[in-house]
């Protein structure tokens, strides 16, 4: 199932998402309707599609973009994962642990070069990266921020995403990030859910900005 | 079919109970996700929303509506765990956030149901069977990757971008909880890497040991 061209063999009705970019009094009407100002609810989607998809416009153009994007997150958390697999810091079940979600990031990395070029695409290059792995500790922390991060990335850009099939193989992804964030946050005695009932997004700006220090080339 | 023969057998377990007339829509949708999910797994029930969605014409109301009725059943077993589970304090105060989280996704849906102008469906009466905290957590698991699916599921037919990043902000605390309770469980938080329905080929395949 990692081939998004299988999932896009699937008889999902084709529909006509609004228009990327605008939509801001439709956002806000939304918003009204939770009806509470807590810092709990779904208010905190106010970020959402603030850029549409031009956000992503580095990385290629609309749902491209947003797949390459993708990409390099994906390529940079499984790169991550393999220096600290290779550092010698973890051993026995947090070892399986971090092992297996490298694997996983690998994974995504495969399934989203091939829907870039599905699209007709180029995918993004890898970037060359660096880490630092001083010790468990701190690389366990650098793991969970990398994780929620990356969740919250995707939670960010998804509405943005136009193509339904695109979308289904983006949300799978997604859940599976929310999956390692919480794993991740329990193994640091962390809450699982530290946005609340309603997890928060991450603009581009925001999440390339925080991943800039382990990006050298 | 016996439960022997079932994947989930716990989920047959559950018992929805609502009158004929008050029988709504997204009950019967629901008792055939958790149907499909007893017998196929949780993966099932992403395209069997997706079609039962479809062929009633669904909507964005009606998939809030679908969401609705998940998150009272999570909500309301949460909720009973409270005062049921016998566990260390470790566990209780997972079962306190769940249930808090998801009585807070009851609320929001409730809320963007009438935004959009339809009626939020009633809260149908639950009858969750299970002994002892290893039931208990057995069936939380189910429940959490049952709607990590439906959500996934139905995602790709939400109209209203709003709408949908709403349901991604929920789906992916829906996904925060299930690992969590799968490390409860001693599994992998993360099985695969991809949450995603199966296709209906690969359900099919799946059905067939189960066809008498």
């Amino acid at each position: 199932m990692a081939d998004p061209k299988q999932l896009a063999r699937q008889p999902v009705s084709r529909r006509r998402f609004l228009a990327v970019g605008g939509g801001s009094a439709g956002l806000a009407a939304f918003l009204a309707a939770c009806g509470d100002d807590s810092s709990t609810t779904m208010t905190d989607t106010t970020s959402m599609g603030s850029g549409g998809a031009s956000e992503t416009a580095e990385f290629g153009k609309g749902d491209v973009g947003i797949l390459n994007y993708a990409l390099t997150l994906e390529y940079l958390e499984t790169a991550f994962y393999a220096e600290v697999v290779k550092s010698g810091l973890f051993k026995g079940a947090d070892l399986e642990t971090i092992r297996k979600f490298g694997q996983e990031e690998a994974e995504h990395v495969k399934a989203l070069t091939a829907a870039v070029k599905g699209m007709g695409g180029k995918p993004a290059p890898e970037p060359k990266t660096e880490f630092p792995l001083d010790n468990a500790k701190s690389v366990l922390e650098l793991a969970a921020t990398v994780e929620n991060l990356g969740a919250a990335a995707y939670l960010g850009r998804a509405a943005n995403i136009k193509s339904p099939e695109v979308l289904a193989s983006a949300l799978a992804i997604h859940s599976v990030e929310g999956r390692h964030a919480a794993a991740l946050n329990t193994l640091r005695g962390e809450s699982i859910t530290p946005d609340g009932a309603f997890a928060k997004p991450a603009d581009v700006k925001t999440v390339l900005k925080a991943v800039e220090p382990f990006i050298v080339g | 079919m016996s439960n022997e023969q079932l994947n989930t057998p716990e989920l047959a377990a559950v018992q929805i109970e609502a009158d004929d007339e008050d029988l709504t829509r997204s009950d019967v949708i629901l008792k055939g996700a958790l149907a499909a999910g007893a017998v196929y797994g949780a993966l099932a029930v992403g395209p069997y929303v997706r079609r039962a969605l479809a062929q009633s014409g669904g909507g964005d109301v009606g998939i809030l509506n679908f969401a609705l009725t998940l998150e009272y059943l999570e909500a309301k077993f949460y909720e009973e765990a409270k005062g049921r589970v016998r566990a260390n304090g470790e566990l209780m105060s997972l079962i306190d956030l769940l249930a808090k989280d998801e009585q807070q996704h009851v609320e929001a849906l409730a809320a963007s149901v009438k935004k959009l102008g339809g009626k939020p469906v009633a809260e149908p009466k639950f009858d969750f069977s299970y002994s002892g905290t290893s039931g208990f957590l057995k069936l939380a698991q189910t429940f959490e990757d049952t709607g990590v699916s439906a959500y996934n599921g139905a995602g790709p037919m939400i109209k209203s971008k709003e709408v949908l990043a709403a349901a991604g902000g929920i789906v992916q605390v829906e996904a925060r909880h299930a690992a969590a309770i799968r490390l409860q469980n001693k599994e992998e938080p993360a099985p695969m890497a991809f949450d995603e329905p199966l296709d209906e080929k690969q359900v099919l395949k799946a059905v067939e040991p189960f066809i008498a």
